[in-house]
């Protein structure tokens, strides 16, 4: 992946270089339309689907954890820990998420509100939503800008020097996804930041990192002391604390998946940092459309994603209800067919595997995995060693090397 | 699980407190209320709520809703009031109600409601309204009740539903059975005298109630109806009411109304309580006065541009993000005021006493003032 403005210069084609300013302001006027006919008619249905998704979820949490009392019975560990599974999964996709975007708001209920609600994640609401909402609603996929793309902590784009260090984020990316929450509770802190750059004394830093600090301790006292004390009237002490901590790492591992397949998979588009001085709110509305990718499936798919399947649809609008945008996907995706637009979407595991091939491919430098056969396996295997253990001018070398090969395999 | 243990470690606070303590731990980030809320919405420590138990038509466009109070309901007056929060189309809207009864010996509430022609909540509350409907409720309140010592010559004018306060303060005093009116011992003293104004007469509300009181003498009634006898002038009032000088006053009805009966009142010196139900009409502009009102700071906004904006400009500390209407980062509550999205022009009123206690959440940063607003910052 390159950036869309650095694309020409690789020969490759600027996917947006045909849309006009006309164009940007037509695309943007119907986009405005849409998000007004949601507006127009959002009500009583809506407000009872929220409501529907919570009473749900809260029975089948509560159902889930009456169970797990007796988790030392081995079927009683499977339901409940499944259902607690599924119960996690939906407070923070379907319900927490949504509802700490505002997309709630409109009904003026102060329990289903984006200023008082708190999710059963280690990061605190407030925090997420300054990370979430402010910064990467907004630098969607701007390099530099994004921090959601790699999460700081991988390369995400070809331009972006290798280094012998990046072999390792396969690595990274599965231990962050195993235990995804704290991950993002240490991301929205920006604690790599603030510790590199000495901030950790800064008094603003002091107290979020008290707050998370406090939120955290809730979260495991309530997982791993107050439920599995309750259990040990079976005796399920410890198997509770197991179901507990499964459902976490389930439902981390399934958050991750679903928040990586929105905007790593390969079509996904990506920006210069330059590109959005003085943005305008049709180019703006088009970084959003190129910058997203759907997750085709079913409407379960679509609930227990909390509608992050339709990650373009959410781009757009942020703060429609969730509900909404599967209803609105075929109009958003006419658009996109109109004007020549890539609208990407893909099944579950055809998303998560391009994600993934993803982290592989740029942990290796650019074109090596591309270049690898069975038969160059021995001397790419020695270049990639070579590149590993030498300093940066051999790296460079050899990285000029492996593109001067890629680009006559290509014109042979 | 809360149930389980308060009832087994209930025998002193001190445990009740460590249960309670045990159950908010597992029960965090939600509190224990919120699972609780799945099969006991009414209990006592729930948010105050009330179930709709049966609802009467009372003419073609008011209806009386008889509602069982959440636990913590701690009773009424008659002539009270009770504010109602009801989700019309989705949206929390709150509005005050006079309750109908006095208190009734099953503890159930009641109020009756008009609907309004143009309005919001009172059709949605007369025509959608179905038993079993959860509504949110305020505990009652309202100074508009009826003396226990003082004055014993009264005299009420009523005009539309504002009869519903006095309906209220009669059926306390002349139970009405199924055989009859009753004439208690307390209530002999008063001398009641009503003076009730409408449209028409099908539109008056309680009138059987009204002339049923009167056939059994419990009242004098005076009822004068636009389209019958004209438009009421104050002027006539000596002559509907001869001993008018000797009465004290209560009035229920309309702000227009009201204001003519204070002035006329006044004038002649005589005592009055009056009661109205919408005190604010908020009609939308261009601009206005923005007050913070913890900060005490007055800005005048113009409609063009947001608040976020203007207030940062007049040196308002202002939580603020995307500043595009996405992250919602800005939101403050609005107590009072009409504001106009920038993006849509749609107009956001909070209209005091219509809301929910903390105003309405507005995104200052796609919002302009249509008008002077208070928010709470």
């Amino acid at each position: 992946m390159t950036t869309i403005q650095k694309k020409p210069r690789i020969g490759q084609v600027n996917p947006i270089a045909h849309l006009t300013t006309e164009d940007l302001e037509l695309i943007a006027k119907e986009l405005d339309d849409i998000r007004q006919s949601v507006i127009d008619t959002r009500g009583e249905r809506d407000a009872r689907y929220i409501r529907r998704v919570i009473k749900t979820q809260r029975s089948l949490e509560l159902g889930s954890r009456v169970v797990l009392l007796a988790s030392l019975f081995p079927p009683a560990w499977l339901v409940g820990t499944a259902g607690l599974s599924a119960a996690k999964i939906l407070e923070n996709m379907e319900i927490g998420h949504n509802i700490l975007h505002g997309q709630w708001d409109w009904m003026r209920d102060p329990k289903i509100h984006s200023t008082t609600w708190e999710w059963d994640s280690a990061t605190p609401a407030d925090q997420w939503k300054h990370a979430h909402n402010e910064l990467h609603h907004n630098f969607t996929n701007v390099i530099g800008k994004d921090n959601d793309l790699g999460y700081g902590i991988m390369r995400v784009d070809e331009d972006q020097p290798w280094h012998p260090m990046h072999l390792g984020q396969p690595l990274w990316n599965f231990v962050n996804a195993l235990f995804f929450e704290y991950g993002i509770a240490a991301y929205d802190l920006e604690l790599r930041g603030a510790v590199a750059r000495g901030r950790t004394k800064d008094p603003k830093f002091k107290a979020e990192f008290k707050a998370v600090r406090a939120k955290i301790r809730r979260q495991v006292t309530k997982d791993y002391v107050v439920h599995p004390a309750l259990s040990m009237v079976t005796g399920s002490f410890l198997s509770t604390m197991l179901a507990n901590f499964t459902a976490n790492t389930v439902r981390n591992l399934w958050s991750h998946s679903v928040i990586m397949c929105g905007h790593f998979p390969e079509g996904v588009q990506t920006f210069e940092k330059r590109s959005i001085d003085g943005e305008t709110k049709p180019e703006w509305y088009v970084r959003q459309m190129l910058g997203s990718a759907n997750i085709s499936g079913s409407k379960l798919m679509h609930i227990m994603t909390g509608n992050l399947s339709h990650q373009i649809e959410h781009h757009l609008f942020p703060d429609l209800p969730s509900n909404r945008y599967s209803e609105i996907a075929p109009k958003v995706r006419d658009l996109f067919d109109r004007y020549g637009l890539d609208y990407c979407a893909r099944p579950f595991p055809q998303q998560v595997y391009s994600a993934w091939h993803k982290v592989v491919r740029l942990s290796l430098p650019n074109g090596w995995l591309d270049q690898t056969t069975a038969r160059t396996l021995p001397s790419q295997l020695k270049r990639l060693y070579q590149m590993s253990t030498g300093g940066p001018k051999v790296r460079r070398a050899l990285q000029a090397r492996m593109a001067q090969e890629q680009r006559r395999a290509v014109a042979a | 699980m809360l149930g389980r243990m308060s009832t087994t470690l209930a025998p002193t606070t001190r445990w009740r407190t460590r249960a309670l303590k045990i159950a908010e731990a597992a029960t965090t980030p939600l509190v224990p209320g919120d699972f609780l809320d799945l099969f006991a919405p009414l209990r006592p420590g729930a948010e105050l709520r009330g179930r709709v138990e049966s609802v009467h038509p009372e003419t073609a466009d008011a209806a009386t809703l008889v509602i069982r109070p959440g636990a913590d309901w701690s009773g009424h007056v008659p002539g009270q009031y009770v504010r109602i929060g009801v989700d019309v189309d989705g949206v929390r809207c709150w509005r005050a109600y006079s309750l109908t009864h006095g208190p009734r010996a099953d503890g159930r509430i009641s109020i009756t409601v008009k609907a309004v022609p143009d309005g919001h909540v009172s059709p949605y509350l007369v025509r959608h309204t179905r038993p079993g409907t959860l509504l949110h409720l305020e505990q009652a309140a309202g100074e508009f009740v009826l003396p226990v010592s003082g004055p014993r010559k009264l005299l009420f004018i009523t005009a539309g539903s504002g009869i519903t306060p006095v309906i209220g303060m009669l059926r306390n005093l002349y139970p009405s059975t199924d055989s009859g009116v009753l004439r208690l011992a307390r209530s002999t003293p008063y001398d009641v005298v009503v003076l009730h104004v409408a449209p028409s007469e099908p539109d008056s509300i309680f009138l059987g109630d009204l002339r049923k009181l009167e056939a059994a003498g419990a009242i004098r009634l005076v009822a004068r109806y636009d389209d019958e006898h004209g438009v009421l002038d104050l002027a006539d009032l000596d002559a509907l009411v001869p001993d008018l000088a000797e009465r004290t006053t209560f009035a229920c009805g309309p702000g227009g109304l009201l204001d003519a009966i204070t002035g006329h009142h006044e004038e002649r010196g005589l005592p009055l309580f009056t009661e109205q139900f919408r005190v604010t009409t908020l009609v939308a502009g261009e601009g206005g006065t923005v007050t913070f009102d913890r900060a005490g700071v007055d800005v005048e906004c113009d409609g063009g541009r947001p608040i976020l904006e203007q207030a940062e400009e007049a040196g308002v500390l202002m939580p603020s993000g995307c500043r595009m209407g996405i992250c919602y980062q800005c939101v403050l509550p609005m107590r009072e005021g009409v504001v106009r999205d920038l993006r849509t022009g749609e107009l956001t009123t909070a209209v005091p006493g219509e809301t929910g206690s903390g105003g309405i959440r507005i995104q200052t940063c796609i919002n302009a003032a249509a008008g002077p607003c208070h928010l709470d910052h």
